[in-house]
């Protein structure tokens, strides 16, 4: 086999084109420096058009009492305080600019009356605060950030006359290993997906923007491309994963046909006056209050009802409750036999809105399920169910700089961790997006600027044989690498899924040991040349490891917090609050589990919230430091 | 022949012209049997110079108006006669060029013969068979970009023919009359006017050609409304060359006293 | 509930490939593209296809059923009567790469040429004021997921590769129609709709609108209004006096 390996320099080569990654590059282009843009598919394809709801920041155009700390302190509630808090700050406080911003690159967000962008309410948002385009604003973002690096092109076009010469988009190319060279970043290889061509980018800084892992799941909202890369990357080169224990599932999911089962149910249909019922008919989310956010929220249907036109006397519907507590919720429904015909619960909007509001303020909604499930949502009402949707956990990174703990290796968006804690809301992740892909870029941009070390030739021929492995005879008995997968996404979705128990966790993590060894036997036939079956064949071995890390976590966890619910220890404790739990890889399938203390939160930030609320989360002694 | 199996441009190499399994040819083949006949009726119509009018009910056939030729009769003649009477000349030769020309570089028309008669394409995703096309990038087909100076004659004649439906109420005699005749006069001229305000240059000059719609929230409003009409461009493409045929076939028939007209009143 | 199906894939890449035929399971509520799952987790693993989100969002899965420009993902099954054979191929306008893949950089390309966004000068980011009425004839053309069915399947250039230098194709125009009614972009579109990319090659025959998985109305609503705008600026008498007697 051809093992010729085609060779780019660069100063920062973003791994992954959806929101972070273009917002990364973008900013490292402004700096000055020349980009490289890798993209797994083709450019403008990525996993953010999925996004529907909207992208949250306080920039108070509908309620003018929302500001940055409001936000801050629904992002760090939502996350259970297990947030990286100076994330969560940076993130509340510098959402507002990457938004304007993006009109500036000619994003058509929906406006208000006066002009400005529309904002609109979703789960755990104090006020309204998404700006988005009907429900497809990811698709907004993609495309603006996209024609925004299209722009940068057209600048460099008229000086060096080559669109490509300081910014480039190398699509459908998968990145298998980091170079390091003297424990640092020297640059990145992979192939090309279309002719199975070897590549190597050399570059003292490379940002992981990679998305996430749910493809190691077998109910995922997400695409084929979440097989977990960045992680992976990320581990492999040394560098550190936290919060690997916190899955968001989101809770609405569409679970019929069987073919699109995990498709995603934008939360906007709730914020819109969607509802939830059980096959009784029964709303059944007033008996799912938990009791640290009985305050916040209605507890009757009638100001439920009047929440929606009257927000400032009203209390939310428990419909809007953050994603893990109705992710839970429907798993109980279900369970306890209350559930639809497929297994889910109704989604109703139909007896709520006018079709004609519905199909105005839900088009791609109605268009999903007309064109894919035969449904008419403004006649019908909805099946949803639960859907591995986010993983929290991630690359841990330095908060401002989102540099990982490998100099040179920065990780921004969802590949990320910290910034979510033990639980996203809803229209968080478009600008986490934004600001962490900008300051990942920033920094990476300056890094570049120091020592640039060289690529080691045999770390390439390794990368080499570790690619081509699937093809060799070393691997003869080995299997089918879909078969492997399914095997993969099975004893995850069963055995570390949306509930945990200890007994369950344990065999999972034998099962991974041996899917371990399967996966390093995996063999595939034919060529080079657009092979599916050699692409997951890399692929599975990153899934395996991100899938260890989760199993292990979620087994070390012993409280139920956001995306982490154990059967065995149901409630959420206040002495592992401040505890990280920290993978790091030993090899190529396996991983090490270390404990860590959450840096406490700073003064003035601890200040903002009411000694009351941090009483249902702190243990006593770390209460002394606040004001009251 | 066209280039969708182009070998050298690298791509697939798929022998049939098409893999549509529908019945993609029964549109253009609708189209061409469609508009066929109506050029046809509209042809020896136009050149028949008899059978246009009926006198006593003050039925004047579109295809007529307005009557300028020396050979129309007078009471038909709201515009006074000045064309010679010979037998190629049209009697309403000065505006049936012009709907010819707006119904020839109508948006829509242009598509339906594009499709039919020309095969560019005859169906999607089927080959066309020609070897060359430069669509409307040069003579003569560039000057379909002339379809709004014919919209705005066009809208003259509309106001003609209202003239001629209104004109038809009142009988020989003075009087006021109401006939079968009458409604189909007026009908035609309703659906002339929806077509002519439905047309895409209507559309763009009423208000499309704006960026700032909230500025001008009169023309918005037309346009919108005009937009809605355009959604139903085809279909009044359609229904306005069915409602001139019989509005004309009834005016023929009324004069040629094959029947006589349908009265209500008078 | 499942059944087998005559399914009919074309196989091959720029040296030449032919239309495979597989017997394949169905089942209940699914789509073409799960088929073309199975047949790579079963019979083909190596049958190439490119496929993202499988919710008819990204616009990957693009291919030819029976002759017609389609989102796989988006095509059910229970649309074929049960005896009927599928064929499914690669898109016919650009180079094959493999299999159901082809080389969509033309639309990269062309994408390139179509200059960004203009900012108005002088307004900063967070001043924008713009009213919904005025935002969304653009907001229905960014819609577009770009799955290049419309540049597929626009015979100026799936019949004529020639034409690909001169015509940038019903995405772009509409791009440039976008951006023409976009309330605060700086820029004119107008010349460069017609110089540049051609939009006189479009002779409105609708393929583009009729491909359109977003039910994107491109002809009606992007390409004619943009003739007309090409119209007020090049065909004008009125302003061509003008623009005559008054040069600079």
């Amino acid at each position: 086999m051809d093992r010729n390996v085609e060779t780019h320099e660069y100063d920062v080569v973003v791994i992954g084109a959806g929101g972070a990654g273009l917002r990364a590059a973008i900013e490292a282009r402004l700096q000055g420096k020349r980009v490289a843009i890798i993209s797994k598919s083709l450019f403008g394809k990525a996993h953010t058009v999925m996004a529907e709801g909207g992208c949250a920041a306080s920039m108070g155009n509908v309620n003018p009492n929302d500001n940055w700390m409001v936000h801050y302190r629904d992002t760090m509630r939502g996350g259970k305080f297990l947030n990286n808090w100076r994330m969560a700050e940076l993130h509340a406080k510098e959402a507002p600019d990457r938004v304007w911003e993006l009109e500036t690159y000619g994003a058509l967000f929906d406006r208000t009356k006066d002009g400005k962008i529309s904002q609109r309410n979703f789960g755990g948002h104090t006020y309204p605060r998404l700006a988005h385009v009907g429900d497809r604003t990811g698709l907004e973002l993609i495309r603006t950030l996209q024609q925004k690096i299209v722009s940068l092109q057209q600048d460099d076009h008229k000086v060096t006359g080559d669109y490509q010469s300081h910014l480039r988009v190398y699509h459908e190319c998968t990145i298998t290993e980091l170079l390091k060279t003297d424990g640092r970043i020297a640059g990145c290889f992979g192939y090309f997906r279309n002719d199975g061509r070897f590549v190597r980018f050399d570059a003292p800084a490379i940002v992981l923007a990679t998305g996430g892992v749910g493809k190691s799941y077998q109910v995922t909202s997400n695409s084929w491309e979440y097989t977990g890369d960045g992680h992976a990357l990320a581990l492999r080169a040394g560098a550190t994963l936290i919060n690997m224990e916190f899955l968001q599932f989101h809770p609405t999911g569409m679970v019929w046909p069987p073919s699109v089962k995990g498709i995603l149910v934008t939360e906007s249909v709730r914020g819109d006056g969607g509802v939830l019922r059980n096959s009784e008919g029964k709303r059944f989310m007033f008996d799912y209050i938990p009791d640290v956010f009985k305050e916040q929220y209605a507890t009757t249907e009638e100001e439920g009802d009047r929440w929606y036109t009257d927000p400032d006397n009203n209390r939310r519907p428990p419909e809007l409750l953050p994603r893990d507590e109705v992710a839970r919720a429907i798993n109980s429904e279900v369970k306890a036999g209350r559930g639809s015909p497929h297994g889910g619960v109704f989604l109703d909007i139909a007896s709520r809105l006018k079709p004609e509001e519905i199909l105005k303020r839900l088009p791609s909604m109605h268009h999903q399920f007309k064109e894919l499930a035969d449904v008419d949502i403004t006649k019908e009402p909805m099946e949803v169910g639960p859907t591995c949707h986010y993983v929290m956990g991630g690359i841990e990174v330095d908060p401002d700089t989102g540099m990982s703990s490998v100099p040179g290796l920065f990780a921004a968006g969802e590949c990320s961790g910290g910034m979510h804690g033990s639980n996203r809301l809803g229209g968080n992740s478009l600008s986490d997006l934004l600001v962490f892909g900008r300051r990942t870029g920033l920094y990476a941009a300056q890094f570049s600027e120091g020592a640039r070390p060289a690529v080691a030739r045999e770390d390439v021929d390794a990368a080499v044989e570790r690619a081509l492995l699937p093809f060799t005879t070393a691997a003869e008995q080995g299997e089918n690498p879909f078969v492997v997968q399914l095997e993969l996404q099975k004893c995850m979705h069963e055995l570390v899924g949306i509930i945990r128990k200890e007994d369950e966790m344990e065999m999972a993590l034998k099962k991974l040991e041996d899917i371990a060894t399967r996966t390093r036997t995996v063999v595939v036939e034919g060529h080079r040349e657009f092979n599916p079956g050699w692409h997951l064949a890399l692929d599975l071995r990153n899934m395996l490891l991100v899938s260890l890390c989760v199993a292990k976590a979620a087994l070390e966890r012993q409280e139920s917090r956001g995306g982490h619910t154990r059967d065995d220890f149901p409630v959420m404790d206040s002495d592992w609050r401040h505890i990280l739990l920290v993978c790091s890889a030993l090899g190529e399938d396996n991983v090490e589990l270390t404990r860590k203390e959450q840096i406490p939160m700073r003064p003035e930030l601890f200040d903002l919230f009411e000694l009351d609320e941090l009483k249902k989360y702190y243990t006593g002694e770390e209460l002394g430091g606040h004001r009251a | 022949m066209s280039s969708t199996t182009d070998m050298a441009a690298g791509r697939a190499q798929i022998a049939a012209r098409t893999l549509r399994t529908d019945r993609w040819w029964l549109p253009p083949l609708l189209n061409v049997a469609g508009l066929g006949a109506w050029v046809v009726y509209a042809t020896v119509r136009a050149f028949m110079q008899n059978w246009y009018f009926v006198p006593e009910y003050n039925y004047l056939t579109p295809f007529y108006s307005p009557c300028v030729s020396n050979g129309c009769v007078e009471q038909a003649a709201h515009f006074g006669r000045f064309l010679p009477d010979v037998w190629w000349l049209p009697y309403a030769a000065i505006s049936l060029p012009f709907l010819l020309l707006f119904r020839l570089t109508c948006y829509y028309y242009r598509k339906a013969y594009y499709r039919a008669f020309w095969g560019s394409p005859p169906a999607c995703a089927v080959a066309e068979p020609h070897g060359k096309y430069t669509g409307e990038t040069r003579f003569p087909l560039i000057l379909q970009n002339l379809h709004r100076y014919f919209f705005y004659i066009a809208a003259l004649i509309s106001l003609l023919n209202t003239y001629d439906a209104v004109k038809a109420f009142i009988k020989d005699d003075g009087s006021f009359g109401l006939g079968l005749g009458n409604i189909i006069l007026v009908a035609n001229v309703v659906l002339l006017w929806l077509y002519t305000a439905s047309c895409h240059s209507c559309r763009s000059i009423i208000g499309g050609r704006l960026n700032h719609f909230s500025k001008h929230p009169v023309r918005y409003k037309a346009w919108v409304g005009v937009s809605r009409l355009n959604a139903k461009h085809m279909q009044l493409a359609w229904a306005t060359l069915a409602s001139l045929a019989i509005t004309d076939a009834y005016v023929m028939c009324v004069s040629a006293g094959w029947f006589s007209d349908l009265r209500i009143v008078g | 509930m499942s059944h087998w199906h005559h399914f009919r894939v074309w196989r091959g890449d720029q040296g030449g490939g032919k239309l495979e035929d597989y017997p394949v399971e169905v089942n209940e509520g699914e789509v073409v593209l799960d088929i073309i799952h199975r047949l790579q987790q079963t019979e083909a693993n190596d049958l190439a296809c490119r496929w993202n989100c499988k919710a008819g969002k990204c616009g990957s899965c693009s291919v030819e059923i029976n002759g017609k420009p389609r989102l796989a993902c988006m095509t059910r099954m229970s649309t074929f009567a049960d005896d009927e054979v599928v064929t499914v191929t690669p898109l016919r306008t650009f180079p094959v790469i493999r299999d159901l893949v082809t080389d969509v950089e033309f639309n990269y390309v062309k994408a390139r040429e179509v200059p960004a966004f203009a900012p108005p000068e002088g307004v900063a980011p967070g001043e924008y004021r713009m009213q919904q009425v005025d935002v969304e004839r653009s907001q229905e053309f960014r819609k577009c997921i770009e799955c290049y069915l419309c540049q597929n399947t626009c015979h100026a250039v799936r019949d004529h590769e020639e034409n690909k230098e001169a015509f940038s194709g019903p995405r772009y125009l509409m791009r440039i129609a976008e951006l023409d009614m976009h309330p605060l972009d700086a820029a004119d579109r107008k010349d460069m709709a017609q110089d540049d990319h051609g939009l006189g090659y479009c002779n409105i025959t609708k393929c583009c609108t009729e491909v359109c998985p977003e039910h994107i109305k491109i002809t009606d609503n992007a390409l004619i209004p943009m003739k007309e705008r090409v119209v007020d600026r090049k065909y004008d008498p009125i302003v061509w006096l003008g623009n005559k007697l008054f040069r600079r």
